[in-house]
């Protein structure tokens, strides 16, 4: 079972990499983007097959390190 | 005074921090992060900077969950001093010592530096050498020294008189120009510029020294 934990900035919170690849990105010529966010994709692969405790174990890791709650966001996606 | 600096993989600034501490009339250990406990009869534990664990996940993250932190989170716990800088701080801020997070430059670049601070307060064991005002001249060297926390931890800062130094011409985004912040008890410092790059005469300056000659002064009195 292998869970993906999608890590990204709250909104309000400045995120001058996503500023960099806006420019970027309007300097390639691409038109009428008005905001790029950039987050984090953190894959886990689990020998356990129980979705529930999967999803709690994740929960967890989320709140002790993966994320960070003054800033971050996280969301987690289970295959 | 008996100070503690911890080695993290990746610590860059720890020997420089352990002159500093011996220049001020302190005796030094150095802790190796897997420790599981600290020295005994430590007065103070200092993180020093660099880039622990290669910065990897986010700033200080990793070093904040290493075995020894949870010796340094019971020892600040029981009034023990503690001074986090630059990657130091943010090891503190990740573990929940000091509110708030260090993120990104605002203008992306890694800064290095010397930049012109203001003391906010002397009510403090790591200050009291400064005067209140006193404009000092300490190098930064950072990525991530972006100072963010919100509204309300911003506000109890400033009630409760627990910035201890702003930036006069913040150089990476920082909410209100925070430069360095006292822990609730006034115990731990956390801060960005690196004091002990500037701590001798020889260096260009020593504007810094004054941090580790007020902590010796705090214990030689207490």
């Amino acid at each position: 079972m292998k869970a993906r934990v999608h890590v990204t900035l709250k909104s309000g919170v400045l995120d001058p990499q996503g500023e960099a690849v806006r420019h970027a990105l309007g300097t390639l010529g691409f038109e009428g983007i008005s905001a790029v966010r950039q987050g984090k994709v953190i894959e886990i692969e689990f020998e356990e097959a129980d979705e529930a405790q999967v999803r709690a174990q994740v929960e967890l890791m989320c709140e002790n390190l993966l994320a960070n709650a003054v800033t971050e966001n996280y969301a987690i996606e289970i295959s | 005074m008996r100070a503690g600096v911890i080695r993290f993989p990746g610590s860059n600034c720890d020997r420089d921090l352990a002159v500093a501490f011996g220049r001020a009339g302190s005796t030094v250990t150095m802790i190796w992060h897997k420790d599981t406990f600290l020295p005994a009869g430590l007065d103070i534990v200092a993180i020093p900077g660099g880039f622990s664990f290669g910065d990897y996940l986010r700033c200080g993250a990793i070093a904040a969950r290493s075995p020894v932190m949870a010796s340094v989170r019971a020892f600040a716990d029981k009034g023990g001093l503690v001074i986090g800088i630059c990657n130091g701080f943010q090891v503190l801020c990740e573990a929940g010592l000091l509110p708030g997070v260090l993120m990104r430059n605002a203008r992306i670049k890694y800064i290095c530096k010397e930049v012109e601070l203001r003391v906010e307060t002397t009510a403090s064991l790591f200050t009291s050498r400064y005067t209140r005002g006193q404009v000092i001249r300490i190098p930064i060297a950072h990525h991530e020294g972006n100072y963010q926390a919100d509204a309300e931890t911003l506000a109890a800062l400033r009630a409760e008189d627990r910035i201890a130094f702003t930036y006069r011409d913040t150089p990476n985004g920082a909410a209100a120009d925070i430069a360095g912040i006292l822990s609730e008890n006034r115990r731990g410092l956390g801060m960005m510029p690196h004091p002990e790059r500037l701590n001798d005469a020889a260096l260009g300056g020593s504007d810094g020294a004054r941090i580790f000659e007020s902590i010796a002064d705090s214990l030689a009195t207490a």
